[in-house]
C-alpha cells in the first residue's frame, strides 16, 4: 500500500494527542467520567492510527511483542500487588481501607483506585495492541 | 415450520407485553433496584471511600475483585489471541 504523506503527517500531529488524552482518561476516573478500561482503549487506538499510517512493521520495530506482553502482565500484577497490600494492616484483599487507616493519609484510598486504574489500562492497552499486532500480521506481504 | 416459529414468539411477547405493566416507571425513584443496594451506595459511597464518582467507588472498591476478574478475562483473550494467531517464535 502506498503512504500517502497527508495521512502521515496528521497523524504524526494527532498521535501525541490522543496519548495525553488516554492519560487524562485513565487519570480522570476516580473523579469523574473515565476510567482504566476506557482509557487504556483510546491509548491502543493511538497505536492502531500509526500501523495505518505507517505500517505494522515500522510500529512493531519501536514497541515489539516482548515489550506488549511484559506490559500486560504488568498492568494485572500493579492490580493484585496493591490487593496484596491491604492484607498486611490486616485487612481484607482488595480492602483499600486498611491502608489509609495504618498510613493515616487522608484520600489515600482515592489515590490506591487511580493506582488500580493505571493497571488496567496498562493491561487493557497492552492486550489491545496485541491483538492488533497478531490480526493484521500478514506474514511478510505487502499490505 | 414457520408458522409454529411464529406462534411461539407470539406467545412469548404476549407474555412479555403483559409482565410489562408491572415494571416500574422510567426513572422512578422509588423502584426496588433503586430503593435498598442502590441508595446505600448513593448515601456511603463519598464517606466510606471519599471518591467522587460512585461509579468509580462501586467498581474499583467495593467491587474490586470483580474487576480484577475482569482484567485477567481481558489478559487471557489477548494471550490466547496470540497463541492462535502468532507466527514464528515465541510469545
Amino acid at each position: 500500500m502506498r503512504r500517502n504523506v497527508i495521512i502521515k503527517t496528521v497523524s504524526r500531529f494527532l498521535v501525541p494527542f490522543i496519548q495525553v488524552y488516554a492519560l487524562y482518561v485513565i487519570v480522570h476516573g476516580a473523579l469523574g467520567a473515565g476510567g482504566g478500561f476506557q482509557g487504556g482503549v483510546v491509548f491502543a487506538a493511538s497505536f492502531i492510527l500509526m500501523i495505518i499510517a505507517f505500517g505494522l512493521t515500522c510500529v512493531r520495530e519501536r514497541f515489539n511483542y516482548k515489550w506488549i506482553v511484559m506490559l500486560s502482565a504488568l498492568g494485572i500484577t500493579i492490580y493484585a500487588t496493591i490487593g496484596l497490600l491491604c492484607l498486611i494492616p490486616g485487612g481484607n484483599y482488595l480492602e483499600y481501607g486498611s491502608i489509609e487507616a495504618l498510613l493515616g493519609i487522608p484520600h489515600l484510598h482515592g489515590y490506591l483506585i487511580d493506582a488500580v486504574e493505571i493497571g488496567i489500562g496498562i493491561t487493557v492497552m497492552a492486550t489491545m495492541t496485541s491483538i492488533i499486532y497478531d490480526m493484521g500480521d500478514t506474514g511478510g506481504e505487502s499490505s | 415450520m414457520k408458522l409454529k416459529a411464529l406462534l411461539a414468539v407470539a406467545f412469548i411477547g404476549i407474555i412479555l407485553f403483559w409482565a410489562a405493566g408491572d415494571l416500574p416507571a422510567f426513572g422512578d425513584p422509588e423502584a426496588p433496584a433503586t430503593r435498598y443496594t442502590g441508595k446505600l451506595y448513593v448515601d456511603l459511597a463519598l464517606s466510606d471511600i471519599g471518591v467522587e464518582n460512585i461509579v468509580a467507588a462501586i467498581l474499583a472498591s467495593y467491587r474490586g475483585f470483580d474487576t480484577l476478574g475482569e482484567v485477567v478475562v481481558i489478559f487471557t483473550a489477548g494471550i490466547s489471541v496470540a497463541l492462535l494467531l502468532r507466527r514464528g517464535g515465541r510469545l
